[in-house]
């Protein structure tokens, strides 16, 4: 993605070639505009990422000195199950809740842009609402609306009959609950990225369509899908880095529990790193979630470069 | 002959097509508008919880609507919780940090894209996209002891400083200014017009829209942030909105009326504006600019 946008944006010959003479004029101008960023670039990604990767060949607990321990951290996080289970789970999530997410964020934005559908800019706002609630006020929400002995949802199905379900105490089942307070509150935004790609596919192409007697679903699967393809990329893949450093929102929702069955990537480090003071072992499992955000990206780049293909 | 099978054709075909619209409209318009109701009413029920008085909230059967509407909650909130301490706080750090957000990203997004020719602009934009990959969150403990080796621990600068820069911002106003023809650039520079001039009295006027739609953006990010704050401020003084509501979360025996109230409360300020710039904020023509 970011190197096909570099390519195209190299100057081109015929501007470059006359500006040499007099373009070092500008030379400070950049830097002069750029350069609080470049200081709050260094300071707050390179310096705490390059830290990071050393630490995790080290000791370090914070305070005092530190020795290299090569890749003990390493080894250790491989043998550790609470590493894996953490693993798991965050992957686990990631795989529920970003299908769930497309799905939702597609169809509604797909019933917004729909002649057909009533009261739309009222919709939109309810469908929108969610994108103000913080994470954390979305946690205490679902948590309100799951309590096992008060929440609405058991008293719901006491109602009609059902056993209450065990929605805070049984993993599995709060791992749901989290997946539906991810997908409300993502929806929003994706939302919105689908409705203008919606917007640019043109009309002519479903006209056409219809006339040749092509179905609502057959429209939708063979132009709606294709058009968007871009889009549904970028939703796809920003989902899934958000998936994997979901951290506010479970901390609220039901803190990783019960017990630590449901402690993602980020909490495991913020667990170890902040209250076991492991900053070495909690910066490994930092670079390996670098390393699992890195192949996620570049595995639906490539997926997309060869479908695009 | 042709026209009259066509005048008589016609009524048929309309009514026809009235019927088959009829036929779209009501189903999608059901399906719009369940899909609405199930994602309003956790909010709904929420909302409604918080004028429940304390014996309301766990009384069988549950009412959807509060028996006898309290706004109890919110004055314990308001007193016992400290609330307008947490509400200044958050307000302070989320301003402060929007200004200079925009600040930094229309400068930064101007010289990413109008001075493209030179090598280490278009390095840096490369750099600063892939800090996507490198979210606060995954680098949690080493960012700690940065700021606290700044001595910004537990301080305001800490809670400002370190997210000034979004990659978002930067990438809004960037592809904002190459849509700004380079012409007008070369035109103040023939006018005499210094590089800095053409910058604040040109450019960053222009971006007016821009400008709007990120400092909504960036006042939500802040207000709602959870992770900064969490890693910058240990004094139970100096906590935002979000860590204190998580404290009462994380409470052994939660305070429902008190959390509930507290939450809503927390949430005003956004509604607000949003009400307030719809316009900016709903826009998708500009949040569409994100996805290149």
């Amino acid at each position: 993605m970011t190197a096909t946008a570099i390519d195209t944006e190299a100057p081109a010959g015929p501007l470059a070639r006359p500006g040499k003479g007099r373009r070092p004029k500008y030379r400070l101008a950049p830097i002069g505009l750029a350069g609080l960023s470049i200081v709050l670039f260094a300071v707050f990604f390179v310096w705490p990422g390059s830290l990071g990767l050393i630490y995790s060949f080290t000791d370090y607990t914070g305070i005092g000195d530190y020795d290299f321990i090569g890749l003990a951290n390493y080894e250790k996080l491989f043998g550790d199950p609470t590493f894996y289970q953490a693993l798991t789970r965050s992957l686990l999530f990631a795989v529920l809740s970003v299908p769930l997410m497309y799905v939702m964020s597609l169809t509604v934005a797909s019933l917004l842009v729909s002649d057909y559908a009533k009261g739309r800019a009222a919709a939109k706002v309810v469908f929108f609402f969610p994108w103000l609630i913080s994470p954390i006020v979305a946690g205490v929400i679902w948590r309100w609306m799951f309590g096992e002995s008060f929440g609405f949802v058991n008293y719901v199905v006491s109602e009609l009959g059902g056993n209450p379900l065990a929605w805070q105490t049984d993993p599995d089942l709060a791992l749901m609950v989290v997946v539906m307070a991810a997908t409300w509150g993502g929806t929003a935004f994706n939302m919105l990225i689908f409705i203008a790609a919606l917007k640019n596919v043109p009309r002519a192409y479903y006209e056409a369509a219809e006339i040749d007697g092509a179905n609502a679903w057959q429209r939708f699967r063979h132009i709606t899908l294709p058009s968007i393809a871009p889009t549904s990329f970028l939703v796809v893949l920003l989902s899934s880095l958000g998936a994997m450093k979901e951290f506010a929102m479970v901390q609220a929702l039901n803190g990783g529990g019960p017990g630590t069955s449901n402690v993602f990537l980020i909490q495991y480090i913020y667990e170890t790193g902040f209250k076991r003071a492991d900053i070495g072992y909690a910066s490994a499992v930092s670079m390996i979630l670098l390393l699992i955000l890195l192949s996620i990206a570049l595995l639906q780049m490539w997926v997309n470069r060869r479908r695009g293909a | 002959m042709s026209t009259l099978t066509t005048t008589a054709g016609e009524p048929r075909t309309r009514k026809a097509r009235k019927a088959k619209e009829l036929g779209s409209a009501i189903p999608m318009t059901a399906f719009l508008w369940l899909l609405a109701a199930v994602y309003a009413f956790p909010l709904l029920w929420f909302l409604l919880s918080a004028f429940k008085p304390g014996s309301e909230l766990f009384q069988y059967p549950l009412s959807f609507l509060p028996e006898d509407p309290t706004v109890a909650g919110f004055e314990k909130a308001w007193d016992r919780f400290d609330f307008m301490l947490y509400f200044s706080n958050t307000l302070a750090v989320a301003l402060t940090t929007t200004v200079l957000t925009v600040m930094a990203s229309a400068m930064t997004g101007y010289a990413l894209a109008k001075y493209r020719e030179q090598r280490w602009v278009r390095i840096f934009f490369v750099c600063l996209l892939a800090t996507t990959m490198l979210p606060t969150e995954v680098i949690m403990s080493p960012t700690f002891l940065v700021i606290r080796d700044l001595g910004m621990y537990d301080s305001f600068a800490g809670l400002v400083v370190p997210s000034i820069l979004t990659v978002t911002g930067v990438f809004m106003f960037r592809q904002f200014f190459l849509s700004v023809p380079d012409d007008i650039v070369e035109a103040a520079r023939i006018d005499g017009a210094r590089e800095a001039g053409i910058f604040f009295r040109i450019m960053l006027p222009m971006s007016r829209p821009i400008i709007m739609t990120l400092a909504i953006f960036s006042f939500q990010w802040r207000w709602n942030d959870y992770v900064w704050p969490l890693i910058v401020v240990g004094d139970e003084r100096k906590f935002t909105l979000q860590i204190a509501l998580r404290s009462i979360v994380g409470a052994e025996n939660i305070d429902w009326p008190l959390l509930l109230a507290a939450s809503v409360m927390s949430i005003l300020p956004l509604v607000l504006i949003f009400i307030v710039f719809q316009k900016y904020v709903m826009n998708e023509d500009i949040n569409a600019g994100l996805k290149d």
